[in-house]
């Protein structure tokens, strides 16, 4: 009897096993002769220009220092690094050889042109919402590149995750295929704004929380996340920005980096976003400006619209302080280190000189990004373009930016005091220190 | 290898990514206005511009300022007559004169920011920049005289 059972279990074990995998498996899309870069129009080519750089592309299929498209970034996820493949048009190495159909399949359905399913890491949930017209001028803007021969190295996810038709599990419990379906209640600006957020720019991939298994918590969409060490903040009514985002405020900052009452770009993720994404002159400034609408829509900014002025006021009220005879150690530490570049006399502050007071570094429920940016400061190719701040990870100890953190959390914010600073500090000292 | 402006030339330097600005600017490059003082950015005596910006030099790394334009107290003026330059050499501010190329540096930032500054703000902007010597009431005097004649008007009282 047991015997049999087991026979049972087994038997049942194995069918449904295959039964899997043949669900998993998908057909190979027949390679094609690489077409000629004249064979595509101009006006789609320059489409695509403007997709890819609103999608950033650039920056998962670009090495550091490499060249453009042909690969070799290591994407940190929880399960291993995923390197971005080289989709420069070589027929070898790159996707010189896929079809129109095959790469509109991995854009959309995440499954490459040999019919291997890919991992998530590659937004293909995202841009599954692109348009036909989009991805297809996508597929001219790359294919029109220069092929560059380039092999990646191969990704660490260990072993039974890697293999690839489990993938089929992931999308048949988090993955829906379909294009983007606009709301019929908002206007054409919303709706484009919404539709270069969800389906290409895929703001959700940094700014929404992800579950064990790394898919978007829908429910919780922009309700913020942490990614590289740093915090995305909320992009909903939740933003702790002691000023809501309005339209003008995001315009600026996806424009620019800068954001003159919230502050600068200095995430090393956001970096991309802006350089080579939103702040490109391909992207059309009418693109920018749908989004700004879009996300001063969720954030509901117009209902805070009355708090922008007194919040600027309160803020700008504290930004002397520290540079008077004042007895207080902590005080002197930030006269020393930051305020030269920090104060603004007001009325309003000026764009470089970031205002601490209004800056959701200070006010974030973590002071993981003040740490971050004290450490690291902002290179001349990161955060916000023409802003440069010297890295104080030689100059400070631990205990000297817990001091830091802790004064300007009092003396700028309202809200409670951060605990346990200074093994904060020197965990995400630690941190910059392995992965570099 | 390192590429930048400095002083409106393009420079290329072999010292390594990580290296401290001040010492490829005194060290490799061979100007030495800018001086070095704490070492780890809270006195001011290393300050230069960074993208027309006050930086210390001391502690941004010179991978930090690929690309960027770099000033040095050499090159705020081709003649070494900026406003706040001759405002120093009438007021004779320096004593021993070590943080001042610093202190220039510095107030010119301030005065692009704040062209008519108040006390307050030259306390503020200028809170970092350490004088040993104590010239800080000549300095906020030659700061007030180069603001003036920069304005063309009249000083603040």
């Amino acid at each position: 009897m047991i015997r049999r059972i087991a026979i049972a279990i087994v038997t049942a074990a194995v069918v449904g096993l295959l039964g899997f995998f043949l669900l998993a498996w998908r057909p190979a899309i027949a390679p094609i002769e690489p077409p000629t870069a004249s064979s595509f129009p101009a006006e789609a080519v320059a489409k695509g220009a403007a997709l890819s750089a609103a999608g950033h592309c650039v920056a998962c299929h670009t090495r550091p220092g490499g060249e453009p498209f042909a690969g070799g970034y290591g994407l940190n996820t929880p399960f291993g690094i995923v390197y971005g493949t080289n989709i420069t048009p070589d027929p070898d190495t790159g996707i010189g050889r896929w079809s129109p159909e095959a790469f509109a399949r991995a854009m959309r359905e995440g499954v490459s042109q040999d019919g291997s399913h890919l991992f998530p890491a590659f937004p293909y949930y995202a841009f599954t919402g692109l348009y036909d017209d989009d991805v297809k001028a996508m597929y001219a803007y790359l294919m029109t590149r220069p092929p560059v021969r380039a092999t990646v190295p191969a990704n660490t996810i260990p072993f039974p995750l890697n293999i690839r038709a489990f993938q089929e599990g992931w999308k048949i419990l988090f993955f829906t295929s379909g294009r983007y379906r606009p709301d019929t209640s908002k206007g054409a600006e919303w709706n484009r704004g919404a539709y270069l957020a969800e389906a290409l720019s895929d703001c959700g991939g940094c700014h929404t929380p992800r579950n064990p298994l790394g898919a978007e918590k829908i429910r919780d969409a922009y309700a913020g996340a942490v990614i590289d060490g740093w915090i995305a903040p909320a992009l909903t009514e939740a933003n702790p920005s002691p000023v809501p985002w309005t339209q003008d405020e995001l315009m600026s900052y996806l424009r620019t980096g800068l954001g003159p009452l919230h502050g600068a770009a200095t995430a090393a993720t956001m970096t991309p976003v802006i350089r080579e994404g939103l702040g490109d002159s391909t992207v059309p400034e009418a693109d920018v400006r749908a989004l700004a609408i879009y996300f001063a829509d969720i954030d509901h900014a117009s209902v805070h619209a009355a708090a922008v002025e007194p919040s600027v006021k309160r803020a700008l009220a504290t930004s002397y302080l520290g540079s008077g005879q004042e007895y207080d150690p902590d005080a002197r530490l930030y006269a020393s280190a930051c305020i030269s570049c920090h104060y603004n006399a007001g009325p309003s502050p000026l764009p470089a000189r970031p205002e601490l007071a209004l800056n959701s570094a200070l006010t974030l429920t973590e002071p993981t990004n003040f740490i971050q940016v004290v450490l690291k400061g902002i290179g001349n190719t990161d955060g916000a373009p023409g802003l440069v701040m010297p890295s104080y990870a030689s100059s400070l100890t631990d205990a000297d930016i817990a001091r830091l953190a802790a004064y300007l959390r009092r003396t700028r914010t309202n809200l409670p005091p951060w605990n346990d600073l200074e093994n904060k500090v020197a965990a995400i000292r630690r941190e910059s220190a392995a992965s570099h | 290898m390192t590429k930048f402006d400095l002083n409106g030339r393009t420079v290329s330097v072999r010292s390594p990514d990580d290296a401290a600005l001040l010492w490829v600017i005194r060290d490799e490059i061979g100007l030495t206005g800018t001086k070095f003082g704490c070492g780890i950015g809270l006195c001011g005596a290393c300050t230069v511009h960074v993208n027309g910006r006050a930086t210390r030099s001391c502690i941004t790394p010179v991978g930090a300022v690929a690309g960027a334009q770099v000033t040095t107290i050499e090159g705020l003026d081709p003649d070494g007559r900026h406003p706040l330059q001759t405002a120093w050499v009438e007021l004779q501010v320096p004593q021993c004169g070590y943080c001042q190329s610093g202190q220039i540096m510095q107030a010119a930032t301030l005065l692009k920011d704040y062209p008519d500054p108040t006390d307050q703000d030259i306390n503020a902007v200028m809170a970092g920049s350490l004088c040993r010597c104590m010239t800080y009431v000549r300095i906020r005097k030659a700061i007030k005289l180069a603001a003036e004649r920069m304005r063309g008007g009249t000083a603040r009282g």
